[in-house]
């Protein structure tokens, strides 16, 4: 049975951590993140869970300690934002390359400095490399339902690999939204008991964990991590359509919004996306042939997948919610057009960096930038790349 | 505990590690694990003793073990520590563990401070070992902020104007004395008994222990293999190294030498105090005996030695 309630990002993700009931939390606060830990704890102090809160002193001891007790074998959660992820850059790559299996909202955040808590993306774009799993929400349904389909997709034999659960700051974090929560025992019964294979605390097979790793077998444990890294997205549909039948919402890597006939489109993730989705639906009445292809798997980058669907357009805008400062445009960027080269697509397309800082975007700024489309799709000719939107001169 | 005893039971570090002849990491390391009488899970802040006991595809460890990084081993064994409370309170797990965190000083007292400060105050049921060879060996003998004063190191060295590092030594077992956890001793490897049972308290003690151990480095020291655990006595006896503990907040002295030496005695076996016998650095090793004749007198009053 699930649940009509009217929560904010941070306290539904409270509640999807209430209901995996994780064995450990290690976690820190930090703005917009704060109020998830808040509530959390509330619920480990009053028994509510069966989770060991590490009220750690950093970020930095947040995955560390996580990383330990994921090893140790019990299933571990942390969550954060900013500035504390970028703390945790060094054991990121730890949790990934010894795979570990754990999940961790990450309330978007720009990363100082200057300093600034409001969103944007630069925070997980500078852990996309990191041999994470990322996921992107359009609003705090999505952000929940990725949070519980996680855990599954983390745990999953073929992956084994962390999971960073993106929401973005304050827009889906604090912003008071109605959304349907499973009933506790759906997801308990969904995630299931958590069984490591190899793990720290079992003294019939103890086991060495983090050794040295030198020229002779680094590369192929390297290896054996991409080959979980392609494992990936089979898992994630095969979850999604397992929690279909529990939940009702369908997911799958990417969702297509009136794209099917369109001539023109932008490609986003997070809550632009749904100010997207007005602009399409304005151009539309307008009888322009606009549409939204909506990321929300982007580690893995679906490439294949995204190119196949973009393929058809005459012209796409990529919105990037991070700068790279390489001048070579913001991250999707990159991807989307490295995807649409590999399938020798002809499709003019351009990128647009907006929203930095928490710079609101608007249904007519994303609706300027479909305008942009029509005339490069008119003369044949891209003027300008790569553009800034919504920023003074 | 008795050395015989001890001497019996199962080595839990064993043979086959790749750590220097001479070296007293692992020499401390057995020693203590000697005392555990649960499995354990041994944690290892990066450093020689975790580059030198766990090479892919071995361990020399019987025990479960995890490196994590540098600076985090106090956090990787809390977490460890915090999914065995979870998983024995809700009864997935009933086996008694013991939980030690290792670190070498750079590991312990530099990048790894907040980390190990961090563990000791929430509480963990762990014993964090710090093998104190006064430097950063592993990746070529640079000073830490363990490293003794007028010590030549590769980031402190002599030279013409600047004879080595400047600083004295952070006093990191009174910092963790000022944690108020239940256990906190300074051992050495000279009295391995003193050591070991030590070592039993931490594990037996009901919270976070922690255990300073100096623990000679032939490399950076540059002193003769065979003789490092001879310089550890030396240590003692010259009150560079005294052996302390407080329990619960009481201050004991474990160690009293009968004639107290210079400390020219520990400095000159060792070629990393070499310059300090040029004619010019006279003063310098004065003011260090003045240093270490005032550090033993508030360690004696401390025990209530005076
Ligand atoms: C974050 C980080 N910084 C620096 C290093 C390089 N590093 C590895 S071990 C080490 C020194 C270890 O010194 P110590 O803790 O005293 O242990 P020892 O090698 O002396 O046994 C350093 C500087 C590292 N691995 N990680
Ligand atoms: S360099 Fe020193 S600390 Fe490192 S293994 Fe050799 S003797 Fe031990
Ligand atoms: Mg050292």
């Amino acid at each position: 049975m699930s649940n009509q309630v009217a929560l904010t990002g941070n306290e539904v993700m409270a509640q999807a951590m209430r209901q995996i009931n994780p064995d450990v939390v290690a976690a820190y606060p930090i703005t917009p993140q704060t109020a998830m830990v808040q509530v959390f704890s509330q619920f480990v102090a009053d028994g509510n869970v069966d989770t060991e809160y590490v009220t750690v002193e950093s970020e930095h001891s947040a995955m560390s300690a996580t990383v330990g007790a994921s090893a140790a074998g019990s299933r571990a959660m942390t969550a954060t934002a900013a500035n504390g992820l970028a703390l945790m850059w060094e054991i990121l790559y730890i949790a990934s390359g010894t795979r570990l299996p754990i999940v961790m909202p990450v309330v978007n955040r720009a990363l100082s400095g200057p300093i600034n808590i409001h969103c944007d993306h630069s925070d997980a774009m500078g852990a996309r490399d990191a041999g994470w799993i990322q996921f992107f929400a359009e609003n705090a349904q999505e952000a929940y339902d990725n949070a519980i389909q996680a855990v599954r997709i983390s745990e999953h034999e073929d992956v084994r690999l962390p999971s960073m659960v993106n929401l973005d700051g304050f827009i889906i974090s604090h912003a008071v939204e109605n959304l349907e929560i499973l009933a506790d025992d759906e997801v308990e019964e969904f995630v299931g008991e958590y069984h490591a294979d190899n793990y720290l605390l079992n003294s019939e097979s103890p086991i060495a964990v983090g050794p040295l790793d030198l020229q002779d077998f680094y590369f192929e444990h390297k290896m054996q991590q991409s080959v979980a890294v392609e494992n990936v997205k089979d898992v994630v549909l095969k979850v999604a359509e397992e929690y279909k039948g529990i939940s009702g919402r369908e997911y799958g890597l990417f969702e297509e919004y009136k794209l099917d006939d369109a001539e023109i489109a932008v490609v986003a993730l997070g809550s632009t996306t749904g100010t997207a989705k007005a602009a399409v639906d304005n151009l539309r009445e307008q009888g322009v042939k606009a549409g939204l292809l909506k990321i929300r798997l982007y580690r893995p980058f679906p490439a294949q997948e995204i190119a196949d669907a973009l393929k058809d357009l005459k012209a796409v805008a990529i919105l990037d919610r991070a700068e790279t400062f390489s001048t070579t445009g913001g991250p999707v960027f990159a991807d989307v057009k490295a995807a649409l080269y590999d399938i020798k697509a002809d499709v003019e397309a351009t990128n647009y960096i907006y929203g930095l800082g928490g710079r609101d975007i608007k249904v007519g700024e994303i609706e300027s930038v479909f305008t942009d489309l029509q005339q490069v799709v008119e003369t044949g000719n891209v003027e300008q790349t790569i553009n800034y939107l919504g920023v003074r001169e | 505990m008795k050395l015989k005893e001890a001497a019996k039971k199962e080595e839990r570090l064993t043979g086959g590690h790749r750590l220097c002849s001479g070296c007293g990491a692992g020499t401390v390391a057995r020693l203590v694990m000697r005392a555990s009488d649960n499995p354990a899970v041994v944690g290892c802040a990066t450093g020689c003793l975790e580059v030198s006991t766990t090479i892919y595809p071995y361990t020399a460890w019987e025990d479960s073990f995890i490196h994590n990084a540098f600076e985090n081993v106090g956090a990787t064994i809390s977490g460890v520590e915090s999914a065995y409370r979870s998983l024995k309170k809700q009864g997935k797990m009933d086996e008694d563990f013991d939980f030690i965190a290792i670190g070498g000083d750079g590991g312990t007292y530099d990048i790894g401070f907040q980390s190990l400060s961090g563990a000791m105050e929430r509480g963990h049921d762990m014993v964090y070992l710090c093998y104190d060879n006064g430097a950063y060996m592993n990746t070529g003998i640079q000073r830490s902020s363990a490293t003794p004063k007028g010590a030549n190191t590769t980031t402190s060295p002599a030279g013409e104007v600047i004879p080595g590092k400047q600083q004295y030594r952070k006093e990191l077992t009174d910092i963790m004395a000022a944690h108020n956890i239940p256990y906190v001793a300074q051992a050495s490897p000279f009295k391995p008994q003193d050591l070991m049972k030590k070592a039993k308290k931490a594990f037996e003690v009901d919270g976070p222990a922690f255990i300073n151990v100096l623990a000679p480095c032939p490399r950076g020291w540059r002193s003769k293999a065979e003789e490092g655990i001879e310089l550890t006595k030396i240590a003692a006896d010259t009150c560079f190294w005294p052996l302390y503990e407080i329990e619960d907040g009481e201050w004991k002295l474990n160690y009293k030498p009968k004639n107290k030496k210079s400390i020219t005695e520990w400095l000159e076996p060792q070629g990393r105090f070499k310059h300090l016998f040029q004619e010019e650095n006279e003063a310098l090793v004065e003011e260090i005996q003045e240093h270490v004749d005032q550090r033993w007198n508030t360690i004696l009053n401390r025990c209530g030695e005076l």
